[in-house]
């Protein structure tokens, strides 16, 4: 019955220990239990919301109204059209953490190899790729959103590309700082003179020795991302409409806010509560990595 | 100091080049559609041809890109296909517009996180320290949006204190400036008091922090003499970098109370594909960004002998 290789490998002891340590931290544990909320109901949103986030049930009713033809209570009202507002935050749940992670994850590949690259390397790459970083960098990121995503239309593919292309140069700066410092270590030499690959040895010996530093900037820049979401949403530049997506259904009820206030504040609690997971996640995460 | 000055000079110019072909191309990419935002949706393709060609989108763009960038260069500034104005006419009083939003957002910004920071630096891990720095994740965590409209209907609607728009339409009203503010405050105040703890905090634990304690100083004494000196110098470069973040952080709050500023305007052209306008005011963005930062880089080495240009 006992299976050996079933066993927990070292890496995924250790990775098991990481999260056992940050129970020290009482703010890491309030954001991991933020984010797993938000995640729970992503998972679930089929089975959790009341009503499909389209259907059109009675328009402008208020939270706790009892709705009679479905013989359910709209716990949090409806929208203007009619949309009951708890099934679409649920959905918009989904959306958010599809596209959230799915941009950081894409910026972070490209941020990586610039930086790896630029700081492994050093030499023209490193000028090159410096260069056109501060470039990007200078320029002011929401304005550089709304030009791209005004231009080539808003979509779910359009607004992952243009985050990778803005948050890419501030993560290779750190990935290249990491790299310049790892690049000197004992082992990294070793390896050189094994004969790795320069490959090897940036992807093996030196990306897993920044992981630290970087995991918690990957927190603090899934926070930004989502806001990122949520801003361009509630602009008008986010997932085309009948979507439910928390910045747009802000966008939306933005003009009945004076005498229905809860179409855009229920959307704007949930979109807050899940960036400020993120952040005391980060925060829990810095506290529990000085300790050591 | 001057070569400093000349290279920064030549990475704005390399820049401003790189960002304004960059956006050319760009643009490039939906030139029917250019027509369609200026003549409406049912204009006919001919009438659209008659437009595109008397704005001389036929030319190639490199020729369009040479024509602008040379107008550019003598300070005229094109033509707005959206407002009907030369650009120059509606981008300098939007300019102005956000230039005294933002300084009241940095009157209000700059004491109060700087004096918030140090509290929490000074003794770290205190139950004032704790809260400082709760509060501070907990307001960056609000996106703009979201805290123009909690705080709208706080006082806009519920307590009817303040005005909801800031259209400004009868001229300059104190009154309708203070929402805007407030947002633009809460959203930015928690980055700079968080980034003030740290330096304060840093310097705390130095020694000759311990030895003016040790040697005993009274501790107000040590704190205003010796600490804050040293932890004030970070504070400065966060503080001059949130002057490009007000950039783009003006958008947002600009859109939502209807404030005619450069956000709103910038918004406005890039929906409408409005070339000129986008340009001059990318090219704005990337003025502040360079020299935001070169005054941030020069005044750091006055406040801090140790690091001198070399």
């Amino acid at each position: 019955m006992t299976d050996i290789s079933k066993a927990p490998t070292p890496s995924a002891l250790s990775a098991l220990r990481s999260i056992a340590i940050l129970r020290e931290s009482w703010i890491g544990m309030i954001g991991t239990g933020l984010i797993l909320f938000w995640v729970f109901v992503a998972l679930f949103a089929p089975l959790l919301a009341p009503h499909d986030p389209l259907a059109i049930l009675q328009p402008f009713a208020k939270p706790g109204t009892f709705h009679v033809k479905s013989g359910t209570t709209l716990w949090l009202g409806t929208d203007n059209l009619g949309r009951d507002i708890l099934s679409r935050v649920i959905w918009g749940a989904r959306t958010v953490l599809i596209y959230a992670p799915l941009a950081t994850v894409c910026a972070y590949a490209v941020g990586i190899i610039m930086g790896l690259a630029a700081g492994y390397h050093r030499g023209w790459w490193d000028t090159v790729l410096s260069r056109i970083g501060d470039i990007i960098l200078s320029f002011p990121v929401l304005v550089l959103y709304i030009i791209v995503i005004a231009t080539f239309g808003a979509s779910g593919f359009n607004i992952v590309i243009a985050i990778t292309f803005a948050s890419a140069p501030g993560i290779m700066r750190i990935v290249r700082g990491l790299a310049l410092d790892l690049r000197n270590r004992d082992y990294v030499a070793a390896s050189q003179t094994r004969g790795e690959t320069s490959f090897y040895i940036m992807v093996v010996e030196i990306l897993p020795n920044a992981r630290g530093p970087l995991i918690v900037d990957a927190c603090v820049r899934l926070g930004y991302v989502i806001i990122t979401i949520g801003v361009l949403g509630f602009l008008g530049l986010g997932l085309p409409p009948p979507k439910p997506d928390w910045g747009g259904m802000v966008n939306e009820a933005r003009g009945m806010a004076m005498i229905f206030p809860h179409m855009t504040i229920i959307p704007c609690v949930a979109i807050s509560s899940l960036v400020l997971g993120f952040n005391l996640l980060a925060d829990g995460l810095r506290e529990v990595s000085l300790r050591d | 100091m001057l070569i400093f000055i000349a290279k920064r000079f030549s990475f704005m110019v390399i820049t401003m080049a790189a960002v304004s072909i960059l956006l050319f191309v760009v643009l490039e990419f939906s030139p029917g559609s250019v027509a369609t935002k200026v003549l409406g949706q049912f204009a006919t393709d001919e009438q659209k041809n008659i437009w595109l060609e008397q704005h001389g989108y036929f030319d190639p763009l490199w020729q369009r890109y040479f024509v602008w960038a040379g107008n550019f260069l003598t300070g005229e500034l094109g033509e707005s296909h959206r407002f009907k104005v030369p650009v120059g006419e509606i981008l300098w009083p939007r300019l102005w517009n956000t230039a005294v939003l933002g300084f009241w957002t940095f009157a209000f910004l700059i004491p109060f996180s700087l004096v918030l920071g140090v509290l929490a630096g000074m003794r770290e891990g205190s139950k004032l320290d704790r809260t400082i720095s709760i509060i501070s994740v907990l307001t960056t965590s609000i996106p703009e949006f979201a805290s123009a409209v909690f705080l709208s209907a706080l006082f806009v609607f519920g307590l009817n204190w303040l005005p909801g728009t800031s259209g400004m339409i009868s001229g300059f009203d104190f009154k309708q400036l203070i929402m805007p503010v407030l947002v633009l405050f809460l959203y930015d105040f928690g980055y700079v008091a968080r980034m003030t703890r740290a330096s304060m905090a840093e310097v705390m634990t130095t020694p000759y922090i311990r030895t003016a304690v040790l040697k005993g100083l009274p501790y107000r004494q040590v704190i205003m003499k010796h600490a804050l000196r040293n932890a004030l110098i970070a504070p400065f470069t966060v503080i001059m970098l949130q002057l490009n973040w007000l950039l783009s952080g003006v958008i947002v709050v600009e859109f939502f109370f209807a404030y005619k500023g450069f956000g709103a305007l910038l918004l406005e052209a890039s929906l409408n594909q409005d070339i000129f306008v986008i340009e001059a005011c990318a090219m704005v963005a990337v003025f502040v960004a360079v020299a935001t930062q070169t005054i941030a880089d020069i005044g750091y080495t006055f406040l801090n002998p140790r690091i001198r240009f070399s």
